[in-house]
């Protein structure tokens, strides 16, 4: 119960400060999950996000319903996916109700140029957790550099590169596991 | 009968939005603008700039938005319910059966070759929001010094939004 009790107050967090989207929540949720409460490795993390990026809907709570489910089953997915979108459906109540006076405030603006800065700070960060479990050899180079060019330059849909490169790992480099 | 629509239109974004967030865009529009036309193509552009500033996936964001304005607090948890219903199924079986085959072969492959995209895929993100959000000097210094206080690992990263919220109030006031 109280466990149950910690990871709903966890995602609760995650879900309030989680500003400029999925990956820019990885340095959040790792702070909170993998070091804090120690619930998963820093591996076990890394492949739930990887497997939550093959799923429809926002990856923040696929992310999250995973990790959920890793730590204490059903009740566990249920409690996270509520703690990460509560705050966000509470804080759109109530802009909805107050926006636009807070909005043409100067010092909200500043407020959210600031935030604006962190944001792919906190993305770029989030590569790092990334990389950092991984070999640092040619081939995750090449890989790396090669999905990054086939989004950013190619325009090719995040899900189909995730999909190539898992079947690619799963026809190719069956001999480097054994 | 609105609600019920409102859930199914919702319920469509999420079952087809791959690959989270802006990507989720296009869809949110033809659903919620073009077919249904519950909001308008400005409203509609409201409801991005408030996603940016409020956290939250803004799939979700987009679901209590119009929810809200079509049917009130209802609607807004019906269409709220409905953008995560098929993730929440989905996603739990998956997990189910990750947890157990997690030492199989096939598992082990293919987490091998899509750690590495992901790593790119995440890079990617990162190249597009540094060219909307680095627009001067003073923008990059605060990227830079938030960078340092996460790289540090002594700050909390919800204190770490805090202070750069701080820091835009400073640098951008003179």
């Amino acid at each position: 119960m109280n466990k149950l009790y910690t990871m709903f107050l966890s995602f609760l967090k995650i879900g309030a400060f989680t500003f400029g989207g999925g990956y820019a929540m990885v340095p959040l949720i790792e702070a909170e999950v993998v070091e804090k409460r120690k619930w998963l490795t820093a591996e076990e993390f890394v492949d739930i996000l990887v497997i939550s990026q093959t799923f429809p809907g926002a990856i923040a709570v696929n992310t999250s319903i995973f990790i959920g489910y890793k730590i204490s089953g059903i009740v566990g997915a249920v409690l996270a996916l509520l703690g990460t979108i509560l705050p966000s459906f509470f804080i759109i109540l109530l802009v909805v109700s107050f926006f636009m006076q807070f909005r043409e405030n100067h010092y909200v603006d500043l407020v959210f140029k600031g935030i604006g800065a962190a944001v792919p700070a906190m993305v770029l960060a989030a590569v790092f957790s990334l990389t950092k479990s991984m070999k640092k050899s040619y081939l995750n180079i090449i890989i790396i550099s090669l999905s990054v060019a086939s989004i950013s330059l190619l325009h090719v849909h995040p899900v189909i590169v995730i999909l190539v490169s898992g079947m690619y790992g799963y026809f190719f480099l069956g001999r480097k596991v054994e | 009968m609105l609600l019920l629509k409102l859930y199914i239109a919702f319920f469509k974004i999420g079952a087809f939005g791959f690959g989270g967030g802006y990507a989720m865009l296009p869809l949110i529009e033809r659903e919620i603008v073009t077919t249904h036309q519950w909001i308008s193509y400005r409203e509609f552009i409201d409801i991005i700039g408030i996603s940016q500033m409020t956290p939250g996936p803004v799939a979700i964001n987009a679901a209590t938005f119009v929810g809200y304005k079509m049917a009130g607090i209802p609607g807004s948890i019906s269409a709220t319910l409905g953008v995560v219903t098929l993730s929440f199924v989905l996603v739990s079986i998956a997990s189910h059966y990750v947890i157990k085959f997690k030492e199989s072969k096939f598992m082990k492959l293919v987490l091998l070759g899509m750690k590495p995209a992901l790593a790119g895929l995440v890079i990617s993100a990162f190249l597009s929001l540094a060219r909307e959000s680095y627009i001067d000097a003073r923008s990059v210094i605060i990227g830079l010094m938030v960078m340092a206080m996460l790289f540090s690992k002594r700050i909390h990263p919800i204190l770490v939004i805090a202070v750069s919220g701080l820091l835009g109030v400073l640098f951008y006031s003179f």
